[in-house]
Parts: structure tokens; C-alpha cells; sequence
């Protein structure tokens, strides 16, 4: 049904396997089969004319809401999928806030049906990591990771309970499971809205300190110690934060960690007054947050950038600016962002692109994000020349709950490719 | 960041929502409007055709008494026709009905909405959502601004004491809570007081306070060295309960205002309060109703100061 594949001739960038040299990379039956030499008897049936352009496996992200099932006035599969494949992103891991939430494999087995019907089969629910995420009780991870998903995690709700994550964390641990954390002390968050800080407090907003996130970040840690869980810590915003996970993985700990791409570009500074565009959880931060998460990526230390999707329907986001919901539509600025990191020489080309696709796939232990023989062929070419404006005519995503809106990106993905099938192409 | 919301393109005051980005001589000017207001409340007939044929609607979405009824007199005394309403907040889905409740006065042909909300930015979001030819005024947002409360404080303060370069200002209280505090020292650094100091325990300092343009003191007995004027901000009594104090008993000793810590401040300074008063928890009647207060004279004031706010803002909307 797929058949052969030909992308000529572009700059293959592929950070897994240290190519970065212009080549063609080869596919058939849905699988890479040679990214240098042509096989012997291949005669493609699609010829994708990569000149100028890049080449590069499809992009992985660790945080994505497609509001199905449960809040389909806000986004759907359908909707959402496409606008992930014009970012050239292949692989999706869904958080489990939906309605009902992730955690029975009747819901995950629903989300892979969605997907199917999407036409966009790699997406991976997150399990939740406990009942209802109320942080009370278990949920049932093995049957949940039997039905396809590929972690635990509580989204945005904090286990508030440490005996809780405890025996959550030894539970996953029993049986391999990620667990996917974003530290959040549901006390010191107090329901805020922005940075504790000089904006903040010029608004009369209320505050969230960064000690929400660190504190919450060192008990986990200590958890880590104990349990033996693998931990992937997601959509960190702060300075202590990045020290923490460095020390912590200089100490040996099997620990990960990621960024919202957003998180690597705005400051409380740049917040316009009161636009909602700008409520995001965990909050935009300081300038120094910002510098060190950027450096954090740099080093390695924070292993890859995740969109961190969330996207809303209008009325969410119409009102008093404490009162509307949080987060980014943000699929579709996902590639250009980073290369905007690379412009401002803060990452290599070949660092990004494995921040986006070789590291989420290391840290979700699947064969995917690289262009190795035998893998499914996930690919994305883009032109990192080409400009386009974030506006009604390229926007994809049903959420226009971006702070982007109106504003020009250099580099454009051309082609998107999904295990051999082409799920996006420039029109 | 500046907000330009407020301004026409000529740089006259089109809604009132916030006193930054507001310059000296706007505020100035202001206050002297208010100036020549303030004659007309002892003459018999104590009405300026100002704004007639104009309707305003007064929206209060939190309760307040003084600040809606100054609102109301001003509004009467430029002629308009005055609507007040009180509207409790529903826990669900508030920002909807408030933009459904704007909708719906405005198909009223309303051309000003006077707000005050719990919500930190619900005037700004009316604002923005409002039809061009209404003006919003700010009655109070959540923690972030009273601008009409700081106009009539910073008219007190010059009727008394009017050179503000020569000003030490104590602010004493609540100021993480305070939307009066934030405008007061915006206000105050804007008409260039030579310093506005804030005297408040650490739990009720916002993150930064600094940064707004303000010292520091956590102490009322070195804090009110100095001074000429004495704000003192009201207590709520929730601030017991959230753990940010131990007893109003505790407060009042350490932040109370009484004779013995007013005579630390300079001999003339002026005791003002934006009210309610709580008598014995953060003022003691001696010095609220003593010869230095001027917190009656706060409240008389507020009707001039509204007048003259409504009168400019409406002038840019070609009523005038």
C-alpha cells in the first residue's frame, strides 16, 4: 500500500546516526531502507524533490492535548493531527487529562481508535498515573500499558499525597513503566496565574513561585532515589530547576527532563497586559529562567522540547486574564521555534532537530527518531528558508490560542511522512 | 509595556483604567478639573449640564458603598442619567457573563460603564470588548487597580501639602491584597514624590515589591520616620484565616496606628485611609478621627475627581 519512496537529494540531518551530508533517502513498505547508497531495484513511485532542503526523522512530542475524547469543542483528532503532520511531527503522546480521563484501556483503547479514524496512527496515550488523577488512588498501569500506553503521569494535577507518588512510582517501577512528572507543589502554586514577580505584582496577579516547581521537582527526585522509578520530567520553567537535573543526572540518576518550546522564548516581559494568549502553566518566567533553560538544552541536561499543545476554543480564553484557561496552541510553531534557537546560535541544527526527534525517542525507549534502516520511515522535510506568517490562511490547529499569532517564521516543513505514508505535503 | 488601551490617538483619556502609563501632566490635569469641581457641591444647585443626555451605567460586580455612590453623585451632577447595578458573581463560567452582561447593556445604547470586579483585568477585558464609542472607567479590579481612588488621594494630598517633589509617603498595610496601594504608588512616583515607602510584615508584601518603586520597611517605628503623609490600608479579615497574620490583635501592635507611633512621623503629616475603617485593627480612633486625619475630606473629594474623569473621558467620545 505504500510502496517506494524517494526523497532526493536534500541535506539529511540525522542527529541519531551523526549524518549531517546531502543524500536521498530511500523507503519502501513503510520502513527507512538506505539513507546513502540507492538499493538495488528500487523504483520509486514518489519522487520527493529535496534540493535546498532538509531532511530529517519526524518529530516525537512528549506533551500534546487533542481534547478528544471529552472537549471537542475545543479541538479534535482530526483537526489537531493534521495541523501536528504540517509541523512535520509524527509521533504524539497524549496527556491524560481528557474527559473521562486515561485511566481505564477502555479510554486508551478509544484513542487509538480516534487516531486510526485520523488517519494518524502513532499517538501514545499517557496513562493516568492515578484514579481520576486525583492523586488518591492507583490506577491500573499494567492493563493501561497493555492497551498501548506509553507512560504514567498525572498532567497538570499534583499528587499532593507523597505516600501516594511513593507507591505510584514503586508501582510503575514493578513493571517498567515511564512515569512522566511535571512538578507542580499544589500548595505554593496557589492557584496562580503568573511568574511571582515584578510583573506579577505590577498587575496584581496571582503569583506562582518557582519554588512550586523546584520543590516539588527535589521531592520527586528524592522519590527517584527510593523507588528506582524512571522519571521524565516535563515542561520544566526554571534556573534551579535545570540544576537540579543536572546535579542530579552528574550524581547517576536515570532521570530525563524537557521544556515547552514556548518556555524557550517568552519571558513575563513579553507578556502583554492581561492578553490571555499569555496564560500558560507553568508560567512564563525570568529572563535568567529563560537563559538557563536555553543552556540547559544546550547541554544536554534537558533532553528534548515538547509543544506542550494545548489547544482552546475562544471563550476559554475570552475574559479577565486570571479567570481564562492556560496554555499554547502550539504544534505548528514546534519547528520553527527551535530554529529560531539556532539562529540566535544557542543550539546546533543537528542539536534541535534531536531535541525534537532522537532524544524524545530515547527517553520513550521506541525505535523511532532517526533515519536507521529498518525503522519506520518517519520523515519531515522542511525548507529553512521559507517564510510564512501565522495567520487564518496557513493555521491548522482548530486552537488560535497562540501568543505567535501574525508573526512571520523562517522555515516551513514541505513533507511530512508517517511509517512510509505521506501525511503532509506543502500545498 | 505602556497601556496605550486608555488613550485616544491623540493621547487623551479615552477609558481610565490603570494609572501607568498615564504621564504627569495628564494626572495633573486631572486633579486640576477636579479643582473646579470642587466649589459646586456647597451651591444650591449642584449640577453642570456637562454630560447630559448621556447614560452611565454603574456595574458592580463586588460590593462596595462609598465608591458606587461618590460614582453615582458625579455621575448626576454632570446631568447624566445614572444606572446602578449590583451584580453578584456566579462561580462558573464569570467571564462569560460578564461579557454577555456588557453585550446586553450595550444594546441599551449605554455610553459608560462605570466597573468594579474581583477579578484582576475585568476592566481591561470590558474594555477590549466594549463597542469604540463606550468609555470604561475602573472602579476597582481584583488586586490590580483603583486609579479613580489614587486621582482623589492625590488630590487630598495637594490641597494640604502641595509640592509632591518635597513628599515622604508611608503606605502601611496590605499592600499584597491592596489595588488602591498599586495605583497609589504609581501615582505618587508619577507626580515625582520624593519617596513612597511601604510598611507591611513579609506575608503581606508582594514578590518584588521593590520593583514597583517603593523602600522597604517591616518595622512602623523606624518606617514612619519622616514621613508626611500616613496611608493606612484596610485589613481584611480573611488574612487571619489564609495564615498570612496570627491575630488582629498581634497587627494592631505592630501596625496599628496609634498617637504614640503617629507623633514618629513629622508633626504635620496627614493620616489618610481609603475606608472602611476597621477601628482597632489597623487605626486607632483617636488618630482616625483626630485633628491630622483627613479621611473625611478623602471621601468628599471622590465625588469631584470622578466628575472630572468622566467628563474627560467622555469629552473624547464628543459628548463635550
Amino acid at each position: 500500500m505504500m510502496g517506494h519512496i524517494l526523497i532526493e537529494q536534500g541535506r539529511i540531518i540525522d542527529p541519531a546516526n551523526k549524518i549531517d551530508r546531502v543524500g536521498s533517502v530511500y523507503i519502501t513498505d513503510g520502513k527507512i531502507v538506505s539513507v546513502s547508497e540507492e538499493p538495488a531495484g528500487f523504483e520509486p513511485e514518489t519522487i520527493i524533490d529535496a534540493h535546498q532542503q532538509i531532511i530529517c526523522p519526524g518529530f516525537i512530542d512528549l506533551s500534546t492535548r487533542l481534547r478528544e475524547p471529552g472537549q471537542s469543542r475545543k479541538a479534535t483528532f482530526k483537526s489537531e493531527t493534521v495541523a501536528a503532520a504540517s509541523g512535520g511531527i509524527t509521533t504524539l503522546c497524549l496527556q491524560p487529562d481528557t474527559n473521562p480521563v486515561i485511566d481505564t484501556p477502555a479510554v486508551a483503547e478509544l484513542i487509538k481508535e480516534l487516531a486510526e479514524k485520523a488517519h494518524y496512527p502513532q499517538i501514545y496515550p499517557i496513562a493516568a498515573l492515578t484514579q481520576k488523577l486525583e492523586g488518591t488512588e492507583l490506577s491500573s498501569m499494567l492493563s493501561l500499558k497493555q492497551a498501548g500506553c506509553i507512560a504514567v503521569g498525572n498532567a497538570n494535577q499534583p499528587v499532593r499525597n507523597l505516600l501516594i507518588l511513593r507507591r505510584a512510582m514503586e508501582y510503575a517501577a514493578s513493571h517498567d513503566l515511564l512515569v512522566m512528572f511535571r512538578p507542580n507543589d499544589y500548595w505554593l502554586g496557589n492557584n496562580g496565574c503568573a511568574h511571582e514577580g515584578a510583573v506579577a505584582t505590577r498587575y496584581g496577579l496571582p503569583g506562582i513561585p518557582e519554588e512550586a516547581e523546584t520543590i516539588a521537582l527535589a521531592q520527586c527526585l528524592e522519590l527517584v532515589e527510593l523507588t528506582g522509578c524512571r522519571v521524565h520530567f516535563g515542561q520544566l520553567s526554571c534556573k534551579r530547576s535545570v540544576i537540579k537535573i543536572h546535579q542530579a543526572k552528574k550524581y547517576g540518576m536515570n532521570v530525563s527532563a524537557d521544556v515547552a518550546i514556548h518556555q524557550l522564548h517568552l519571558t513575563e516581559n513579553d507578556m502583554v497586559p492581561f492578553d490571555s494568549a499569555y496564560h500558560v502553566l507553568p508560567p512564563f518566567r525570568t529572563e535568567v529562567d529563560k537563559l538557563y533553560l536555553r543552556q540547559g538544552l544546550a547541554s544536554g541536561t534537558l533532553n528534548s522540547i515538547c509543544s506542550d499543545h494545548q489547544p482552546h476554543d475562544i471563550d476559554a480564553k475570552l475574559g479577565a486574564f486570571p479567570e481564562t484557561e492556560a496554555g499554547v496552541s502550539s504544534l505548528e510553531t514546534l519547528l520553527p521555534l527551535m530554529l529560531k534557537l539556532v539562529a540566535e546560535n544557542t543550539l546546533t541544527l543537528s542539536q534541535g532537530i534531536a531535541a525534537l526527534s532522537a532524544n524524545p525517542a530515547r527517553v520513550l525507549h521506541i525505535n523511532s527518531g532517526a533515519l536507521t534502516p529498518g525503522y519506520a520511515a518517519d520523515v519531515c522535510v522542511f525548507d529553512p528558508e521559507l517564510n510564512w506568517q501565522v495567520d487564518t490562511d496557513n493555521w491548522k490547529s482548530q486552537g488560535l490560542n497562540t501568543p505567535f499569532w501574525g508573526q512571520t517564521f523562517k522555515g516551513r516543513v514541505t513533507h511530512t511522512i508517517q511509517a512510509g505514508r505521506m501525511i503532509y505535503q506543502l500545498g | 509595556m505602556n497601556d496605550n488601551l486608555q488613550l485616544n490617538s491623540d493621547g487623551k483619556l479615552k477609558h481610565f483604567l490603570t494609572i501607568e502609563g498615564l504621564d504627569k501632566t495628564l494626572l495633573t490635569e486631572i486633579l486640576d478639573i477636579a479643582e473646579s469641581f470642587i466649589g459646586m457641591s456647597d451651591q444650591q444647585i449642584k449640577k453642570v449640564p456637562l454630560l447630559r443626555g448621556k447614560t452611565i451605567v454603574n456595574l458592580f460586580f463586588e460590593n462596595s458603598t462609598r465608591t458606587r455612590t461618590t460614582f453615582e453623585l458625579a455621575a448626576k451632577r454632570l446631568s447624566a442619567d445614572v444606572l446602578s447595578m449590583s451584580i453578584a458573581t456566579s462561580s462558573t463560567s464569570k467571564g462569560e457573563s460578564l461579557l454577555d452582561t456588557i453585550r446586553n447593556l450595550e444594546a441599551m445604547f449605554v455610553d459608560m460603564f462605570v466597573v468594579r470586579h474581583a477579578i484582576s483585568g475585568a476592566a481591561h477585558f470590558i474594555a477590549q470588548q466594549t463597542a469604540p464609542h463606550i468609555s470604561v472607567i475602573n472602579a476597582g479590579d481584583g488586586q490590580h487597580a483603583h486609579p479613580t481612588q489614587a486621582m482623589l488621594d492625590m488630590f487630598t494630598i495637594r490641597q494640604v501639602k502641595p509640592d509632591f517633589s518635597q513628599l515622604r509617603v508611608a503606605i502601611i498595610g496590605d499592600i499584597l491584597h491592596s489595588r488602591v496601594a498599586r495605583s497609589q504608588i504609581q501615582a505618587l512616583n508619577t507626580l515625582g514624590a520624593a519617596e513612597v515607602r511601604v510598611i507591611a510584615p513579609k506575608t503581606l508584601l508582594p514578590a518584588h515589591v521593590e520593583s514597583l518603586g517603593v523602600s522597604v520597611s517591616h518595622n512602623l517605628n523606624v518606617g514612619l520616620k519622616d514621613i508626611d503623609v500616613i496611608i493606612m490600608l484596610r485589613l481584611q479579615k480573611e488574612r487571619m484565616t489564609s495564615a498570612l497574620l496570627p491575630s488582629e490583635s498581634e497587627y494592631f501592635k505592630c501596625f496599628g496606628l496609634t498617637e504614640a507611633k503617629l507623633k514618629i512621623a513629622k508633626p504635620d503629616a496627614i493620616v489618610m485611609h481609603p475606608g472602611p475603617i476597621n477601628r482597632g485593627v489597623e487605626i486607632d480612633s483617636k488618630v482616625a478621627d483626630g485633628k491630622q486625619s483627613v479621611i473625611l475630606k478623602q471621601v468628599s473629594n471622590g465625588i469631584a475627581i470622578r466628575m472630572a474623569i468622566m467628563a474627560m473621558a467622555m469629552q473624547t467620545q464628543g459628548a463635550v
